[in-house]
């Protein structure tokens, strides 16, 4: 039985994975487009041009984009946080709010200009800047912007750990590891400040009791889970990942 | 000598002896009076012969899981006695511990169940001196008194877990191409949880920033942080990525958590480690 415990492949329940990845109790309106599949412009959004839709790119490439996408999505995320405080925010949750906020614009803004400088400045092979639309979250209400945090700073972690095995330089290799570690402390501190005095920095829900492990998704279950937010407008695809 | 060997022997004192014995140092440093040996252990002095570790270590998948396993060992036999020793407040410091021994129990068994399941044996358990040769009291056996114990266990809980975070980063390169890496990741970011909960539960943020230990961290803690101030990502200097606080020093170090070698991590351990 033991000797079953390590594998390639996180074998998670497809039950979990939507449990965790989902905005537990929000109505969230997701009007987005589907990443891989159709377009959806019942709400008039701008439709990519002919033949425009980017794909993210195979290999090496193909995870920093990806990781580039989900950086650009927490990086919005947190900008309008900032730029609109909830009411009566507490001095530590304003302070772990901006320092997130510092966080993952640094993480973007590397992302680009660290892929820019792999793809020798062919700029057709990076990931475009991305549009989103957070529909109906109510930035003005603390349970929502932090059940929101959790689930992205949760995702992004899933995500690194489920995308390691799919780099193949090193340097980019421990590159994800020192983006990775910062996201889980993230994900810490914001549950702590959803529960506070509780064991849900390291929760039952993404840690897995028997083996101690967090969650490590493939890009494919976390870019479905991401456009059921609905969050990204931007389309694109993710042929050349599992 | 295979790796297997090296770790065994890392366990006894054949290694610590190379050049100064542990016994030693802290000899020395009893003549100082506890609160400055307190002050002065050396993390990171621990006499290693780093050629002998770094050829027997690096670009092993099994080294890199035989450290880990040393480490795992350490935190949770540092966890088990943190909760039996009284010293611990109840409400969210013993339900943090709690929840945390439970990991790094999880981990000694997973590591274990892994290398055997691999076909290597696994390094066998050291005998742990948390008091590090009596520089520290963490389980208040020497009567230091409840409220110094409490503040030791917090202390030396974040130098375990940040030394955890940056050890297990460190060896990412050494499991390429393993199927370990994947399941040494998700180790990874949960002793990053852990390290974030610990430092917010001693008033500090859950990030480094700079390479400072924080405060009320004694000054022998320092080796764990020690490189972190590192702002150069993947050959660029994230300071300069654009204006504002995101990219000043604090947030550009805060932003990226910085490895150790796999020799540092040991000289960390080996302080808490007993000569057999």
């Amino acid at each position: 039985m033991k000797k079953e415990i390590i594998k390639v492949h996180q074998p998670k329940p497809a039950k979990n994975r939507r449990q965790f990845l989902k905005l537990g109790g929000l109505a969230i309106a997701g009007t987005g487009l589907l990443m891989a599949c159709n377009n959806d412009d019942d709400q008039g959004s701008m439709m990519p041009p002919e033949g425009g839709v980017f794909d993210l790119g195979e290999g090496d490439l193909g995870v920093l984009n990806y990781a580039y996408a989900l950086e650009q999505l927490e990086a919005d995320f947190y900008t309008k946080v900032v730029n609109s405080f909830y009411a009566n925010i507490s001095d530590v949750e304003r302070q772990v709010l901006t320092d997130l906020y510092y966080h993952e614009v640094n993480h973007r803004d590397f992302f680009k200009t660290a892929i820019t400088a792999a793809v020798e400045g062919n700029v057709d092979l990076v990931l475009p800047t991305l549009e989103f639309d957070y529909g109906n979250l109510d930035f003005g209400n603390r349970d929502q912007v932090l059940a929101t945090a959790r689930t992205l700073e949760d995702t992004g972690v899933a995500a690194y750990n489920g995308a390691g095995r799919l780099i193949s330089n090193p340097d980019y290799l421990v590159l994800a590891g020192k983006i990775v570690s910062v996201e889980a402390r993230h994900a810490s501190a914001i549950r702590t400040l959803i529960n506070p005095g509780s064991a849900d920095f390291a929760g039952d829900d993404v840690v897995t009791v028997d083996t101690g492990l967090d969650l490590a998704l493939d890009p494919s279950d976390i870019l479905a889970a991401v456009a059921d937010t609905g969050f990204v407008k931007t389309e694109f695809t993710a042929n050349s990942l599992p | 000598m295979n790796i297997i060997n090296f770790l065994d022997d890392f366990t006894t004192s054949n290694l610590l002896e190379g050049k100064t014995s542990r016994r030693d140092i802290f000899g020395t440093l009893g003549n100082l009076g506890k609160k400055a040996a307190i002050a002065a252990v050396p993390f990171g002095l621990a006499t290693m012969p780093k050629k002998t570790f770094a050829q027997s270590m690096d670009a092993d998948p099994v080294g890199a899981l035989q450290l880990a396993l040393t480490l795992e060992y350490l935190e949770d036999e540092f966890y088990d006695l943190a909760l039996q020793s009284g010293v611990l407040p109840t409400g969210r410091p013993e339900t943090v511990y709690m929840q945390i021994s439970q990991h790094e129990q999880a981990h000694v068994d997973f590591l274990i169940a892994g290398l055997e399941g691999a076909g290597v044996t696994p390094v066998s358990k050291p005998t742990f001196d948390f008091t590090a040769g009596g520089a520290f009291d963490p389980f208040n056996e020497n009567g230091v008194g409840q409220e110094t114990a409490y503040a030791q266990l917090l202390a030396l809980a974040q130098a375990f877990e940040d030394t955890g975070v940056r050890a297990y980063k460190g060896q990412a390169g050494n499991l390429l191409g393993s199927p370990f890496l994947t399941a040494a990741l998700q180790i990874h970011s949960v002793e990053a949880r852990h390290a974030s909960e610990i430092r917010r539960l001693r008033g500090l943020k859950g990030w480094i920033t700079n390479n400072e230990r924080g405060a009320g961290m004694p000054e022998a803690t320092q080796a764990v942080y020690n490189g972190e101030e590192n702002v150069m990502q993947g050959g660029l200097d994230v300071t300069t990525l654009g204006s504002g606080d995101a990219f000043g020093m604090a947030a550009s170090t805060e932003a990226y958590d910085e490895p150790i070698s796999g020799d540092a991590a040991v000289s960390i351990a080996s302080l808490f480690i007993v000569e057999e």
